[in-house]
């Protein structure tokens, strides 16, 4: 494992372009465009405002960078790096801006949800799309690019618009049967669209492309419900996250449940290997020190190395009461990812901060815990095989692979927190990104053990 | 007759056993009721019977004895005391017979009482011993009466109990069914509120929406240096029905596209269960035995549609391809005939079940619990087998381990004695070494003391025979006999003076070296010498006198 320099970065905004040979990455009102393999800077942009999103567009030759306090979004070319091109949505306000799956149109979310706008840059055309749903995940476009979908909300009710991208025809427009909708996602073969409702109620729909209702499903109703769905990538499988801690998988066929899985605090199964982290105290060679201590090997000493140990089942693992008063509550299965190969499913139960769980999904059973020292922040998954590369707001980064589990020290002068990450579309490489810095961690092939 | 006496019997508690004595007495009836009384009166102790026979009859009225006798015995039953012919004579014969035959009674009479007696304790014991159970039984149904009232007693508080938690489960229920009422009701309170706070929200964003449209602002634009080329290369095209109708036929391309493939996948699954299904058919056709009578039954029945199970096996071979479509009659006789095979094995195997343990629990069945019987007998025989051979490998692996202490124990032993031994030898010597040390320095210290003296004299003779030096020189030329001899008959003399040495053999040996000094010019050399010389001599002797 090779780790490049540190680089300054600001709001996390560091994304490889989707052809895999560049990297952007923003400090302040700056976009820089660096090489991926030598981390050169080929490209600098200034921006007019700090820089709050960036998005690369699908053949990597554009980018944006959207500006929400100045409403503004501007769009960068890395062939012509003088070409520009400014947006601006004036008294409209800035809410939320991407691409379209073509490259050439750009999605502007107005203030309070007012409208969409969709700018072309390739025409004069402008188009306005009225009542978008106020909600996270209001957009989703096809894997293909080829469709739209668009949840809006009439008349205290919620209607899904799915548009032809090519030409932003509107193809089907139909009512759902959600009280407040709250997310909707493409199946992998863009063949169902899943919308599932507020987490009030327990509810998913499964509409087809054509806007068909294919099935709906409810675990049970009352207590909160959904909080996180994925599809499986060869979209045999739904997952859905709730509440109630557990995963329910439903399978395309008959779109009902074909088991669920349950994350308690115990794990009494002794074919379950749980991965603590343990911190081992490095030792100290006092005669070698030099004083006053060179800057690496001071960090070298404070920082506490830490690897993975076996842990004997029946493990119990930190279980955190959530304060049940509040809105929102740290409850239930808030993360939840597919590996690209379809054979494993990785989720964290916000109950125990600490701990991922991964799941076979050939067997359908539980595989491998991996308890750590601090509360996941992210993981993901390698897009290319089943590696999962996990932070926890420390400065190591741990990555998992069914022959086993690594910790890795980011070997940076101060303190490197590691906050973010994402790797980069071959799984070689990986931009590990903190509050102020990022760095590039380059794996080699056979690096997991 | 004889004079009639009134005999005043005392009331005495006389025995029926009377003693005839040669009395002639004869009683008067008055008497005859005393005697009567005395014969229904008990047994007379043995201390009055003397008197009271006595009493009876007496030398006066022997014959009025007699005949009262007679009399009573006759009335008994007895024959007569007289004789026959000849009364008031006595038979002789006849008294002793009844005699005898009044022992004989008087003995059965006695037996009798005496198994009267035994009974009546019998049954006294057992008058106490049924009282004393009747009094337990009666105790006990007592106890038996007082816990069933506790039990009794207990079922009630139970019972209540019992009451009291279904009174309590139907209460939690009742409240549970409330809360989710109240739940119910209140989401819906909570969703019209919600409704009306959007409405009015929908409103405002039209509001803000107008005057956002309506303010026409220079600023909402796109200021772009040049615009970009399509992605494909193309123009844009204009939006008609024609391409609005080929984004139609797109759109449920992709679908059908996606069903295809599903079906597809579906149709693989099918094939793929199908063909489980029928293995799994012939398995079961061949595990039961074969049936033929069945299926011409079948035949003969003409059952529409439905075929025999025998007659579809053999249509089978022929038109397996029928089995390839999916319609809906060959996937239901496919089913069917799934179903039919698996009931018959079932039966089949129940049957064989049966048997088994018809067969078992039938003739056979101190068999079974035998052969149960055996196989625990023998694991247990295997057990104790296994145990003991556990034991033995324990002993002699300790046996082993002893062996291997005992020898090294001998070893450590032996080298121990070799040890002490050399330990005692080294002590000895060094004893006897210091011991020499010791006498040789007071050896020493004498012998300077006499050569210092000697030489003193030697030194004054000297001085004193200058006057005859000559001689003296002469005498000194044969220095050694000579001299020696002066010097040891003045050593002697010396030695006689004082007695500084302590045992004899050492003076000997002194006498040895001071014969040597002659032999050298330089004495305390030669002295050394000698000395040394006489170490060994000496070491060699006293090992010698040691070890002897």
């Amino acid at each position: 494992m090779n780790f490049s320099e540190v680089f300054k970065l600001s709001g996390l905004l560091c994304k490889f372009s989707p052809d895999g040979k560049y990297l952007a990455s923003c400090v302040q009102y700056r976009l820089i465009i660096r090489d991926v393999n030598n981390l050169q800077i080929l490209q600098l942009y200034t921006c007019l405002d700090q820089i709050q999103y960036i998005e690369w567009s699908s053949d990597s030759l554009f980018i944006l960078c959207a500006m929400y306090k100045r409403g503004i979004v501007q769009v960068w070319s890395l062939e012509q790096p003088d070409w520009h091109c400014k947006i601006d949505e004036g008294s409209a306000g800035l809410v939320a801006s991407c691409w379209s799956p073509d490259g050439r149109h750009i999605l502007n979310t107005t203030e309070f949800y007012l409208r969409i706008t969709v700018w072309s840059l390739c025409t004069k055309s402008v188009s306005y799309i009225k009542y978008p749903k106020a909600c996270q995940h209001g957009i989703a476009f096809t894997k293909d690019g080829r469709y739209m979908a668009l949840a809006e909300r009439r008349d205290c009710k919620d209607f899904i618009s799915l548009f032809v991208c090519s030409d932003w025809q509107l193809l089907r427009h139909f009512d759902t049967e959600t009280q407040d909708l709250s997310g909707i996602e493409w199946a992998p073969n863009g063949c169902v669209l899943a919308v599932w409702d507020t987490c009030l109620e327990y509810k998913i729909l499964l509409y087809s492309l054509d806007g068909r209702l294919l099935s709906t499903y409810s675990a049970y109703e009352w207590s909160l419900g959904i909080k996180s769905v994925a599809w499986s990538p060869s979209s045999q499988f739904l997952a859905i996250g709730s509440y109630d801690e557990k995963v329910r998988i439903l399978n395309h066929v008959t779109w009902k449940k074909i088991t669920e899985f349950e994350h308690p605090a115990t794990i009494a199964n002794p074919k379950i290997i749980v991965y603590k982290e343990m911190e081992k105290s490095p030792r100290v060679e006092t005669e070698s020190l030099a004083f006053p201590p060179a800057r690496a090997q001071a960090s070298s000493l404070f920082s506490t190395q830490s690897k993975y140990d076996i842990s004997q089942v029946p493990v119990t693992l930190q279980y955190v009461k959530p304060v049940t008063d509040r809105a929102n509550p740290r409850i239930g299965i808030g993360m939840l990812a597919f590996s690209p190969d379809n054979c494993f499913l990785a989720t964290k139960n916000d109950n125990i901060p600490n701990a991922i769980w991964i799941w076979d999904v050939q067997k359908l059973k539980l595989f491998v815990v991996l308890e750590q020292l601090y509360a996941v922040q992210l993981f993901q998954w390698d897009p290319r095989q089943p590696r999962l590369a996990i932070c926890t707001g420390n400065s190591k980064v741990y990555l998992w692979s069914p022959a086993g589990c690594v910790s890795v020290q980011v070997p940076m002068e101060g303190d490197f927190q590691v906050l973010s990450l994402c790797w980069h579309s071959s799984g070689d490489s990986m931009a590990l990104l903190s509050k102020d810095n990022f760095c590039m961690c380059y794996l080699e092939r056979e690096e997991v053990k | 007759m004889g004079d009639w006496k009134t005999i005043t019997v005392p009331a005495l508690s006389s025995a029926s056993k009377i003693t005839y004595q040669n009395t002639s007495e004869k009683k008067m009836s008055p008497s005859s009721l005393n005697m009567q009384q005395v014969l229904r009166s008990p047994l007379p102790s043995y201390k009055n019977m003397h008197s009271f026979f006595s009493a009876f009859c007496t030398e006066e009225n022997v014959e009025q004895s007699i005949s009262y006798l007679n009399r009573e015995l006759t009335t008994l039953g007895f024959p007569s005391l007289y004789l026959e012919c000849k009364d008031k004579e006595l038979n002789v014969v006849s008294v002793l017979n009844c005699m005898n035959e009044l022992l004989v009674l008087q003995r059965k009479n006695l037996r009798a009482q005496e198994e009267v007696e035994i009974q009546h304790l019998k049954l006294g014991s057992d008058m106490d011993h049924l009282q004393n159970c009747y009094a337990k039984v009666k105790e006990q149904l007592e106890a038996s009466r007082r816990e069933i009232v506790g039990l009794q007693e207990r079922d009630r508080q139970q019972q209540c109990k019992n009451r009291n938690l279904h009174q309590l489960l139907k209460n939690e229920k009742d409240e549970v069914q409330k809360l989710q009422n109240i739940i119910a009701s209140r989401a819906t309170q909570y969703n019209h509120d919600m409704k009306r706070k959007e409405r009015e929200y929908n409103k405002l964003k039209e509001r803000l929406h107008q005057l956002v449209m309506n303010k026409k602002d220079k600023k909402i634009a796109m200021d772009v240096l040049n615009y970009v080329g399509r992605v494909d290369g193309k123009r844009g095209a204009w939006r008609t029905g024609k391409t609005e109708a080929r984004n139609e036929e797109e759109m449920y391309k992709v679908l059908l596209g996606g069903y295809e493939q599903r079906q597809k996948q579906l149709l693989v699954e099918n094939a793929e269960l199908k063909k489980v299904l029928q293995q799994m058919k012939k398995e079961m056709i061949s595990l039961l035995p074969p049936q033929k009578q069945k299926p011409k039954e079948r035949a003969e029945d003409g059952i529409g549609p439905v075929l025999s199970d025998m007659e579809e096996d053999a249509v089978e071979v022929n038109k397996e391809n029928m089995w390839e479509l999916s319609c809906e009659t060959v996937r239901e006789q496919l089913t069917n005939s799934i179903r039919k095979q698996w009931r018959m094995l079932k039966n089949h195997v129940e049957k064989l079940d049966n048997q088994v343990s018809r067969a078992h629990s039938g003739a056979l069945n101190g068999s079974d619990v035998i052969s149960r019987e055996d196989h625990e007998l023998e694991t247990e025989k295997l057990e104790l087998e296994i145990q003991q051979c556990k034991e033995m490998i324990k002993t002699q692996q300790q046996l082993l381990q002893d062996c291997y202490l005992l020898e090294e124990r001998e070893r450590l032993q032996e080298e121990w004695k070799l040890f002490r031994e050399q330990k005692k030898n080294f002590e000895r010597e060094r004893r006897s070494f210091t011991e020499a040390a010791i006498r040789l320095g007071l050896e020493r210290k004498a012998f300077e003391e006499d050569r210092g003296a000697w030489l003193k004299q030697q030194f004054l003779s000297m001085t004193s025979d200058h006057k005859n030096s000559e001689h003296v020189k002469t005498q000194s030329a044969y220095s050694g006999s000579s001299d020696s001899d002066n010097q040891l008959m003045n050593f002697r003399s010396w030695q006689k003076k004082p007695h500084c040495l302590p045992s004899v053999p050492p003076s000997e040996e002194l006498c040895q070296t001071i014969q040597h000094i002659p032999h050298n010019s330089n004495s305390s050399v030669v002295l050394n010498k000698t000395t040394e010389d006489s170490k060994p001599k000496q070491w060699k002797g006293l090992n010698k006198a040691e070890t002897e």
